[in-house]
């Protein structure tokens, strides 16, 4: 275990109508087994200490699942470790004196709210769109009716094991959600219970990711470099072929 | 107080069936007449709001992260349980039934388990109906495995990430309903009272976790799905805004609180690494199917793991329990790592953990059957400590995990104020005094697609519930009364910050109210929690202003309403003088030193009500009387 001080340099912004600006922060006494949130806890408590106002940042499980964490650490979303949200990084990927920036995501579509806590919820109206299986409660048949193959259901959970934290926008040079998309339509595509509608969703879902302002895909792949389940562009890919279907030959009317 | 558990007559199978037959109906057409407030957005309340809306209700639902996906269920790992007898080993709805009440150890209602086994089945229905991806076999059948208190295979799972899968699942169906616009979602928002109109739950106050805004809403009943309370302990596996502070104005308001010192700590957590340690991490219990647990023969065996031949290693659940080994109940999982380390056979720097090892299991099956099984739970691990589980055994200890007390609630799941009801985690109402694995899912679907939709409409229709807005003086009164507790809190500027308040707190309680209870600790934490809070209300220190997202301001009401809810668990734990469960009394063991129960005089729920500040809580009991299974010492041997 080593014992490192820490310059930091963190944005800061008072509500979304303020400008914000990089502020420098000195954090000593931290330990390589805590995790960066621990770290900023205790730049918080020190900050709370001196009077001063802590730090803003966005976080729950702190174990990488619930996907409320973000944070762009020293220009890399989710920072350097691959396959890690921001929660689950450890200060033993950190040196002694170390400099680290903390930005927030930034995407016109993900505007900041206060110093590194981002409004998301555009990702929210984009599953509102279309991004389930529409059913009512009771009127499932049994489980075992519908069989689904094994390498189906392994690929579908492959996609929906995204966390919906918005890293791919972060990290994308357009902005563009089609990471995030892109896994919600391959889940439901690979599975029987989501082809029905399949065609419905991608439009849906496209036309709505249009209007919430992100960018196009332009094949950079920097979403699958910083996605902390390492979901892979191929979905994108597969969201591409799912629209092409939908839009050549229309639902069957 | 005078309660009445509306449990139905009848014999045990036929209860929910006969009642969903006499339950009042809202017609199709009157439902879109009635809001209904549901507060948190984990499978409880997700898949509750999803339901009374497809059945015609206007539903309001708020949760405090920015998104409804992102609730705490979100991390439960291993699986749901479910009688579906897939496996022809020999499962039923009966023996579900009776596994979860002798997992309990015989502290919950007969009735409310058994309907909970009943509708198990159509839970798995209706999420892989939507979607959810769970693991299969090479015929394209469901899998499953074998989780901690049963002898069959039960337990469906998505890969080591099946709450994130069911919660997708019933936000999808949130979502649908928004869009159809009949649900509106306020995230971000923190619920900080309840309001009642002529004795009935008709709103709500929250706070705007972006504004600092205090806002009401009204409706007509009210259902709480906002989790439990383990973060009391301040280390627990529990999300960090994971909070008590919901039922807990509800308790303030007049609901009875049951059965509060039950509390689970999970026996497999990744160990504590020091005092900057701000939350713990579950390994699943899905692990212990393979792996094996073990601590060295020798006390102070500072070699490594790999190091220590076959002979030199105690694997000392299997020794103890040949029958169900690995795969005891968490409780008594628990209590062994407990005793083993405390016994100075604990490994790793701090001598708090145990080892759970793969190592056969990778010699039988391969590396790559065993990545595949768990593969997110390894990288996970080794995220977290640096260490390669593959390579040598992981090392575990028991923490804090989920809170089996909570609100108490009738069979309709509505608590003792008409209206409020209280659904998953937050009410106390399946597990008894200890949970089985798998089954909080399994709770939090089952109230929220199943049974709430039923019952809900029964306390509806057949109430009087005159149209009320946020401009009733009720509503006022609420608003300014936490106004009132936010400008103090800010005020004091004290000397001690809100984090000091709660790591001191939740040592108080892991102390005296953790794995293992005696009169003269108990008694102990009540003085030392009644001096903290004290100075907690002179000396605290928080950060930020009112009118902004200021997330210390947010723990400073949680942290000071733990500072009351921690009384009463260790009053709860100090007044019930057996074990049973995962609430161990030093006084009350077996030769053997296993929990010895007392059924002659504590086979009830305790029940506390609020008396008002600084006043001792009303106490009362709920008998419980089994007449399906005969109660025995839980063996496991």
């Amino acid at each position: 275990m080593k014992d490192m001080t820490l310059n930091l340099l963190v944005w800061r912004q008072k509500n979304a109508n303020s400008s914000g600006e990089m502020v420098s922060y000195t954090v000593n006494g931290v330990s390589s087994d805590m995790s960066f949130l621990e770290m900023l806890d205790k730049l918080n408590e020190d900050l709370i200490r001196r009077e001063e106002n802590p730090i803003e940042f966005d976080n729950d499980c702190r174990e990488g699942i619930c996907g409320m964490c973000s944070l762009v650490i020293n220009g890399v979303a989710h920072g350097p470790k691959q396959a890690t949200a921001t929660c689950e990084l450890h200060m033993r990927e950190f040196e002694d004196g170390d400099t680290i920036t903390v930005e927030p995501w930034r995407s016109n579509a993900f505007p900041v709210i206060q110093d590194l806590v981002v409004d998301r919820s555009a990702f929210d109206r984009i599953i509102t769109s279309a991004g389930y299986v529409s059913l009512y409660v009771g009127e499932a048949p049994d489980a075992n009716a519908v069989l689904v193959s094994k390498n189906s259901a392994e690929r579908a959970m492959d996609a929906a094991t995204c966390i919906g934290c918005g890293a791919c926008v972060a990290a994308c040079p357009n902005a563009s959600a089609s990471l995030f998309v892109g896994a919600k339509v391959a889940h439901l595509a690979l599975l029987p219970q989501g082809q029905i509608e399949g065609k419905k969703r991608v439009v849906e879902m496209v036309k709505q990711m249009d209007e919430e302002g992100f960018g196009d895909c332009s094949n950079h792949g920097e979403c699958e470099a910083v996605c902390p389940k390492a979901i892979s562009i191929s979905h994108i890919a597969l969201m591409r072929k799912e629209y092409l279907k939908a839009i050549l030959i229309p639902e069957d009317s | 107080m005078a309660f009445e558990t509306k449990v139905p007559s009848g014999p045990l199978t036929e209860k929910w069936g006969k009642h969903k037959f006499d339950m009042k109906l809202v017609s199709p057409g009157n439902k879109r007449n009635f809001t209904v407030l549901v507060v948190g957005t984990g499978l409880a309340g997700a898949s509750a709001a999803a339901s009374l809306s497809e059945l015609g209700y206007h539903v309001k639902s708020f949760c405090i992260q920015d998104s409804p996906r992102r609730a705490h269920s979100i991390a439960a790992q291993g699986g749901i349980n479910a009688a579906k007898n897939y496996h022809n080993d020999g499962d039923s709805m009966w023996r579900l039934f009776y596994d979860t009440l002798k997992g309990g150890d015989y502290r919950s209602r007969e009735a409310n388990v058994y309907r909970l086994a009943q509708v198990s089945a159509n839970i798995i229905d209706q999420c892989a109906a939507q979607g959810v991806p769970f693991s299969r076999e090479y015929g394209g059948h469901l899998a499953n495995r074998s989780f901690g208190g049963a002898q069959v295979s039960r337990t469906f799972y998505c890969r080591g990430q099946t709450g994130q899968q069911l919660l997708l699942g019933a936000y999808g169906s949130l979502m649908r309903q928004v869009n159809a616009g009949d649900i509106s979602i306020f995230p971000r928002r923190e619920m900080l009272d309840l309001v009642t109109v002529d004795d009935k739950a008709r709103g709500i106050v929250v706070r705007n976790l972006i504004t600092g805004q205090i806002e009401s809403y009204a409706g007509d009943a009210v259902l709480l799905a906002t989790g439990g309370y383990g973060n009391a302990y301040y280390l627990s596996t529990n999300a960090m805004n994971s909070n008590a502070t919901a039922i807990w104005r509800c308790y303030k308001r007049g609901a009875l609180f049951a059965n509060p010192c039950f509390a689970q700590i999970h026996p497999t957590c990744i160990p504590i690494s020091g005092n900057h340690q701000s939350k713990l991490t579950l390994m699943s219990e899905g692990l212990r199917n393979d792996g094996r647990i073990w601590v060295p023969e020798n006390k102070d065996d500072k070699r490594l793991p790999n190091d220590i031949p076959e002979g030199e290693r105690d694997y000392y659940l299997e020794k103890k329990y040949p029958s169900f080994g690995n795969l005891v109940p968490r409780d008594v999982a628990s209590r062994n790592s407990k005793a083993v380390c405390d016994a100075g056979r604990g490994v790793g720097e701090t001598g708090l953990a145990v080892y759970l090892d793969f190592a056969g299991t990778i010699e039988h099956i391969g590396v790559e059957t065993v990545r595949e099984k768990y593969g997110n739970l390894f990288d996970m691990y080794e995220r977290i400590t640096g260490e390669n589980a593959y390579e040598s055994p992981m090392r575990i200890y028991p923490a804090v995990h989920y809170t089996m007390g909570g609100l108490w609630v009738d069979y309709n799941l509505m608590s003792t104020i008409p209206g409020l009801h209280v659904l998953g985690e937050a009410n106390f109402s399946d597990h008894g005094a200890n949970r089985l694995g798998a089954s909080a899912l399994m709770q939090g679907l089952a109230d929220g697609y199943f049974i709430i939709p039923s019952t809900i409409g029964d306390y509806i229709a057949g109430t009087e519930l005159p149209e009320i807005t946020t401009e009733h003086p009720a509503f006022k009164d609420a608003e300014a009364e936490i106004h009132g507790k936010v400008e103090k809190l800010l005020s004091i500027k004290g000397e001690r910050t809100v984090k000091e308040f709660h790591q001191e707190i939740g040592r108080i309680l892991w102390d005296y109210v953790g794995m293992s209870r005696e009169e003269v600790g108990l008694e102990r934490a009540i003085r030392e929690i009644r001096e903290l809070r004290e100075e907690f209300w002179e000396n605290v220190k928080v950060g930020g202003d009112q009118d902004m997202l200021n997330k210390n301001l947010e723990f400073a009401g949680r942290v000071a309403d733990y500072m009351e809810l921690g009384e009463l668990m260790a009053l709860d734990a100090l007044n019930r003088r057996e074990s049973c469960g995962a609430h161990f009394r030093e006084e009350s063991q077996t030769p053997e030193g296993e929990a010895l129960r007392n059924d002659e005089d504590y086979s009830y729920v305790s029940t506390w009500g609020h008396m008002g500040e600084g006043k001792a809580p009303s106490y009362s009991q709920e008998f419980l009387s089994f007449e399906n299974v005969d109660l025995t010492q839980r063996s496991y041997k």
